[in-house]
């Protein structure tokens, strides 16, 4: 290996599920999620047909939380142990998530149009907490292509993702706390009934989310490390 | 002890800075005063007493945002922070010691415009006041941080309220909440917890925002 070589980034981690298998498997959890939500679940007591939204804005949630927490776990990881590879993997993970956390208020926008008829509730504590943190990461990125890439951004990009699990709980209990005074409970959500096809085809949902943003995310980091490798040669060369 | 010493040397530097210059504290002073006569014309004739509570405290976020766009100004001028880095201290202490300055600064501004708001607007219960205090703890303590972070950045003053604003939204509600129901305890309590998880990530993780 020449000295020049040595410098370059490493490309990938090798012992990983093939992207090709991932990327079935994706397809496939999906298309068996979209069965059961619209063929097999049963319709909602209370609000018919339009319930069925449940399965998908919930699972999108909760892998949009999945994301943001894997992108501060690789952020802890850059600033701890310095890993190489840590900071691209936190950004791609921040940016699979603010992609799930828009089409979660997308989702939750839609399913309150039709269960309530309004577009946009301040009532329910998840769609805030999700406009909260949208805006919150979207001043992540802000704040990554404000600085040149290096070691400084590497480590305000780990810093401002470590910032934003500490600020998913404290918003949390912010937000049930203004309910209380600052803006009354006009609708509550009728509690899905957990069991049988429900709670079968919940999970298959959830399964079938989370597998397919790690697959979104292993393809976009594909890419992103094509990129740098490729700029990299490129400076080796010139 | 060492660590206290380069802390209070460093926040009388800032300070004594601002009593030679005066280019901070005026224009905090200024702004939130105009912002309370703009206010009195945005609300409604009738609207009620409530209305001017929640408005108080966006008065509050935003003459802070004014001082803390400022902080670090001195130090980019003068290529301040790389010697800061240089020097034989915890790199916490420069933030520790730029936000007591900064806290100062913000007190020193709602001694003055919470007497304005009560003689524009309405008294202020006791509540209100406590809540006050523990909101600068917190605002200090993150805008300090987010501060220096913006000012390593090539957008620097625009990056600012964008990064602060969402991490404020929980100071605005427990203010809020703090100024506008009966019995104000929990609100008050739940400042306190944001003060104290923020100080402790802030002053863990400083030294990642000045070093490389």
């Amino acid at each position: 290996m020449s000295p020049d070589r040595a410098q370059l980034t490493p490309v990938a981690r090798r012992t990983r599920i093939p992207l090709s298998a991932l990327a079935a498997a994706s397809l496939g959890l999906v298309v068996l999620a979209l069965v059961l939500v619209f063929y097999v679940a049963p319709n909602d007591a209370n609000q018919g047909f339009s319930q069925r939204i449940f399965y998908f804005h919930v699972s999108i949630a909760i892998t949009a939380y999945a994301c943001f927490g894997l992108g501060a776990w690789k952020a802890f990881l850059h600033l701890w142990k310095r890993d190489p590879r840590a900071d691209l993997e936190s950004y791609v993970a921040i940016h699979q998530g603010v992609i799930f956390g828009s089409l979660v208020l997308i989702t939750g926008s839609i399913w309150a149009k039709i269960s309530w008829g309004h577009w946009w509730l301040w009532s329910e504590d998840q769609l805030v907490l999700f406009l909260v943190l949208f805006l919150f990461y979207a001043a992540y990125f802000m704040l990554r292509f404000s600085v040149d890439p290096g070691p400084q951004r590497e480590n305000l990009s780990a810093v401002y993702a470590l910032f934003g699990v500490v600020l998913i709980p404290v918003s949390f209990m912010a937000i049930r706390l203004a309910k209380q005074a600052i803006h009354p409970v006009v609708f509550t959500r009728h509690g899905p009934q957990f069991g049988g096809w429900i709670l079968v085809t919940y999970c298959v949902a959830q399964i079938a989310m989370l597998v397919l943003a790690y697959t979104l995310y292993r393809v976009e980091l594909a890419g992103k490390r094509i990129d740098v490798r490729l700029r990299e040669l490129r400076e080796v060369l010139a | 002890m060492n660590y206290l010493r380069d802390v209070g040397t460093l926040a009388r530097k800032d300070l004594l800075l601002e009593l030679r210059a005066r280019d901070t504290l005026p224009a905090m002073l200024l702004f939130v005063v105009a912002t309370f006569v703009v206010f009195h014309f945005a609300l409604p004739a009738g609207s009620s007493d409530l209305a001017a509570s929640g408005l108080l405290w966006v008065a509050i976020v935003f003459t802070a945002l004014l001082g803390l766009g400022r902080a670090f100004v001195p130090e980019r001028e003068q290529r301040v922070l790389d010697g800061l880095v240089l020097a034989p201290c915890d790199r916490s202490a420069i933030w520790l010691g730029k936000g007591i300055a900064t806290l100062a600064f913000l007190g020193a501004a709602e001694v003055v415009a919470l007497p304005v708001f009560a003689l524009f607007f309405h008294g202020l219960s006791a509540a209100t006041v406590a809540a006050v205090v523990l909101a600068d703890l917190g605002i200090c303590a993150v805008g300090t941080f987010l501060g220096a972070m913006a000012v390593a950045t090539r957008a620097r003053d625009l990056l600012l309220p964008l990064l602060f604003l969402p991490l404020a939204i929980p100071i605005v509600i427990g203010g809020v909440g703090a100024s506008v129901v009966d019995s104000p305890g929990r609100y008050l309590a739940f400042l306190a917890l944001y003060d104290a998880v923020f100080v402790l990530v802030c002053w863990a993780s400083f030294e990642y925002v000045v070093t490389e």
